[in-house]
C-alpha cells in the first residue's frame, strides 16, 4: 500500500474514532435532558426508550412549584455567590497583580513569595481551619461566610502578574506624560486594554464558584443558604428520589455555565493554558 | 519614593490582608487547635500535646483513607493522562471538525462533580434494571449489577474513576493540544527525511519528549487534585444512613471527623496538618523524580 493511501486511511480511522468518542462524551448530557423531560415510570421502565414519547416540559414548572425543593432560592444564592465572587476576585487579584508587576517596591519579591507559598497548601486541606475561623466570626449560613473567604485567590494574582509583566510599557508611559498617576493609569489605560485576561480568569472563577461543593456544604448549614449544588446533592443522596425533578433541576443548573462556556470558550481555553502551566514555566 | 511604596500597598494591600486573615490565620489557629482537646469549641483550654496526632495516626480509618488515596491515584492519574493525551493527538491531526471535537471533549469541564455524580449514580450506573450500563449488559445477555455497593470485586471504583475521567480529560487535553501546537514542525520534517513517517516512531522519539514540560505539569496537577477528591465520593456513595465503610478518601475522613457528630476540631486539625505534610512530601518527591529523569534521558 502506498504511503499516501495509508495516511488517508489512518486519518479516516481516527475521524471515526473521534466521532465515537464524541458520542460517548455526550451521553451524560443526553441522559440529563432525556430523564429531565420524562416521567418517572418512563425513566425506570425496563425497556430503554431513547426519547420519551411526550416531552414533559411541565417538569420545569413542577420543580419550581415543589415546596420541598428550595430550587428558586438555591439558584438565587448560587448566582449571587458566583457573580460577587467573580467580581471581587477580579478586582482584588488584578490590583495586586498590577502592583506586583508594575510598581517598584524593594520588598515586592518577598510579598510575592508570601502569596505563592499559599499555593503549596492544598485548599481542601485548609477547609477545617477556615471553617473554624468562619464559625467563630459567626458567619455560618451567611452570604459573607460563603463568599469572603474564597475571594483571595493566589493563582489569580499569579495570572494577572504574569500578564501585566508583559503589558506594553509605552501605553503607561504615554499615560504618565498626560499626568495620570498609578490609579488612573490603571483604570483608564490598563484595564480597558486587558479584557482577554479578565475574561479568562473571570470565566475560570465563575465556573469554579458555581460548581464548588465542599465549602457551601460546610458553611451553608441552614436551608436558606443552600446553593444549587448542595440542593442537588441533598436530594440525590436522600432515600426517596423524585427522578424527573432531580434531573431537570440538574439540567437547569448547568445552563448558566453552558452560556459562559459558549460566550467565552476562546478565553477559557487561554485561561486553562495559563492556569495549568503557570507554576511550571 | 515613599509615595511609590504607598501606591504599592494601595494596590496589593487589600489582597494581602485578606490572604493573611483567610489563609495564614486559619492555618496557625488550626496548628494550635491540633495540640488541644477541642470538642465543639474553637477556643479550647485543655492542652493535650501530641495526643490528637497519636489518635489520628492510630485510627485505622485514617490510614485506610491514605490507602484509598494511593489506590485512587494509581487508577485515575494514568487513566486521565492517557485519555487526555490520546484525545489531543487525535484532535490535533484532524483538519476537519477540529473545533467541534475540541468543544465536545472540553464541554464536561462546565459540569460540576455533583451533577456528574448524580447522572452516574442514578442513571448510568444505577444498580437496578433501568440503569444504562445494566440495560446494555442485559441486551447482550448479561445480568444487572449493583455497581456502587459491590465490594467483592470492588466495582465501585469503575464508577468513581469514570466520573472524574469524563470531567477532567478535556481540561488536560487542552493543555496537551497547546503543547502540540507549539511544537516546531521542523522536527517532523527532519524526521521524515530520516525515514520516520507519522506514526509510533515519531511519537516515541519526537512528540513525547517534546511534551515533557506539559506531561510533568499534568501529572503533578492530576495527583494534587486526586488528593483533594471529595465531591464525587460523597455524592456517589453517601446516603441518608451515612457513608459506607469503604472508599473513604482523606477529605471524606476529615469531613466526618471534624464536622460529623463528634465535631472534634482538635482531631480534625491534626488530620489536616498530617495530610498537608503528606501532600507536600508527595509533590516534592514527584517533582524531584521528574527532574532526576531530566539529567538521564
Amino acid at each position: 500500500m502506498s504511503r499516501a493511501l495509508l495516511s488517508r486511511l489512518s486519518r479516516a480511522v481516527s475521524f471515526a474514532l473521534l466521532l465515537a468518542l464524541s458520542a460517548l462524551f455526550l451521553i451524560p448530557f443526553y441522559l440529563l435532558v432525556r430523564n429531565g423531560l420524562a416521567t418517572d415510570p418512563e425513566i425506570t421502565a425496563p425497556n430503554w426508550t431513547f426519547v420519551p414519547h411526550t416531552l414533559h416540559a411541565s417538569n420545569i414548572t413542577e420543580l419550581f412549584d415543589d415546596p420541598t425543593v428550595p430550587m428558586t432560592q438555591a439558584l438565587w444564592n448560587s448566582t449571587l455567590i458566583a457573580v460577587l465572587t467573580t467580581a471581587g476576585t477580579l478586582l482584588l487579584a488584578s490590583l495586586a497583580g498590577y502592583g506586583l508587576a508594575r510598581i517598584p517596591y524593594p520588598h515586592a519579591p518577598r510579598v510575592f513569595y508570601g502569596i505563592v507559598a499559599t499555593l503549596m497548601i492544598p485548599p481542601a486541606v485548609t477547609f477545617v481551619p477556615s471553617f473554624v475561623l468562619v464559625s467563630s466570626l459567626g458567619w455560618i449560613s451567611t452570604l459573607q461566610g460563603l463568599i469572603v473567604p474564597t475571594l483571595f485567590s493566589a493563582i489569580a494574582v499569579m495570572l494577572f502578574r504574569q500578564y501585566f509583566l508583559g503589558f506594553p510599557g509605552e501605553l503607561e508611559d504615554a499615560a504618565a506624560l498626560d499626568g495620570l498617576g498609578y490609579w488612573r493609569t490603571y483604570w483608564y489605560v490598563v484595564v480597558p486594554n486587558s479584557k482577554p485576561i479578565f475574561a479568562a480568569v473571570g470565566a475560570l472563577i465563575f465556573i469554579g464558584s458555581w460548581n464548588s461543593f465542599l465549602w457551601p456544604l460546610v458553611i451553608g448549614q441552614d436551608e436558606s443558604s443552600w446553593t444549587v449544588q448542595v440542593v442537588l446533592s441533598t436530594f440525590s443522596t436522600s432515600e426517596t428520589v423524585d427522578l424527573h425533578e432531580l434531573f431537570i433541576a440538574a439540567a437547569i443548573s448547568i445552563v448558566p455555565l453552558l452560556a459562559v462556556f459558549v460566550a467565552l470558550q476562546r478565553h477559557l481555553v487561554a485561561g486553562v493554558n495559563s492556569a495549568g502551566m503557570a507554576d511550571w514555566d | 519614593m515613599q509615595r511609590r511604596h504607598l501606591w504599592f500597598w494601595i494596590f496589593t494591600g487589600p489582597f494581602v490582608i485578606g490572604l493573611v486573615v483567610f489563609s495564614y490565620v486559619p492555618l496557625i489557629w488550626s496548628l494550635t487547635l491540633s495540640f488541644f482537646d477541642a470538642h465543639n469549641t474553637v477556643t479550647p483550654k485543655n492542652f493535650v500535646g501530641l495526643a490528637n496526632y497519636a489518635a489520628v495516626l492510630k485510627d485505622p480509618a485514617f490510614t485506610a483513607s491514605l490507602g484509598t488515596f494511593v489506590l485512587f491515584t494509581l487508577f485515575i492519574v494514568p487513566a486521565t493522562y492517557a485519555l487526555s493525551l490520546g484525545l489531543a493527538l487525535l484532535v490535533h491531526r484532524q483538519k476537519f471538525g477540529r473545533a467541534f471535537f475540541q468543544s465536545v471533549f472540553f464541554l464536561p469541564t462546565a459540569c460540576s462533580y455533583v451533577v456528574a455524580s448524580l447522572i452516574w449514580r442514578l442513571s448510568i450506573f444505577n444498580g437496578v434494571r433501568f440503569g444504562l450500563v445494566n440495560s446494555v449488559a442485559r441486551a447482550f445477555g448479561g445480568s444487572s449489577v449493583a455497581w456502587l455497593s459491590t465490594t467483592h470485586p470492588p466495582l465501585y471504583w469503575l464508577v468513581i474513576v469514570t466520573v472524574r475521567l469524563w470531567l477532567q480529560a478535556g481540561f488536560y487535553m487542552v493543555l496537551f493540544l497547546t503543547g502540540l501546537t507549539r511544537m516546531p514542525t521542523m522536527l517532523y520534517e527532519a524526521a521524515a527525511l530520516d525515514g520516520a513517517g507519522p506514526g509510533w516512531r515519531s511519537f516515541r522519539h519526537i512528540t513525547f519528549p517534546q511534551l515533557r514540560t506539559t506531561s510533568v505539569a499534568v501529572l503533578l496537577l492530576l495527583t494534587i487534585s486526586a488528593f483533594q477528591a471529595f465531591d464525587e465520593f460523597y455524592n456517589l456513595l453517601s446516603n441518608s444512613r451515612g457513608y459506607p465503610p469503604y472508599a473513604r478518601p482523606p477529605l471524606v475522613y476529615l469531613y466526618y471527623a471534624a464536622l460529623g457528630q463528634g465535631q472534634d476540631l482538635g482531631i480534625g486539625s491534626a488530620g489536616a496538618i498530617v495530610l498537608a505534610l503528606v501532600i507536600a512530601v508527595f509533590t516534592i518527591v514527584q517533582a524531584r523524580s521528574f527532574r532526576l529523569g531530566e539529567k538521564h534521558p
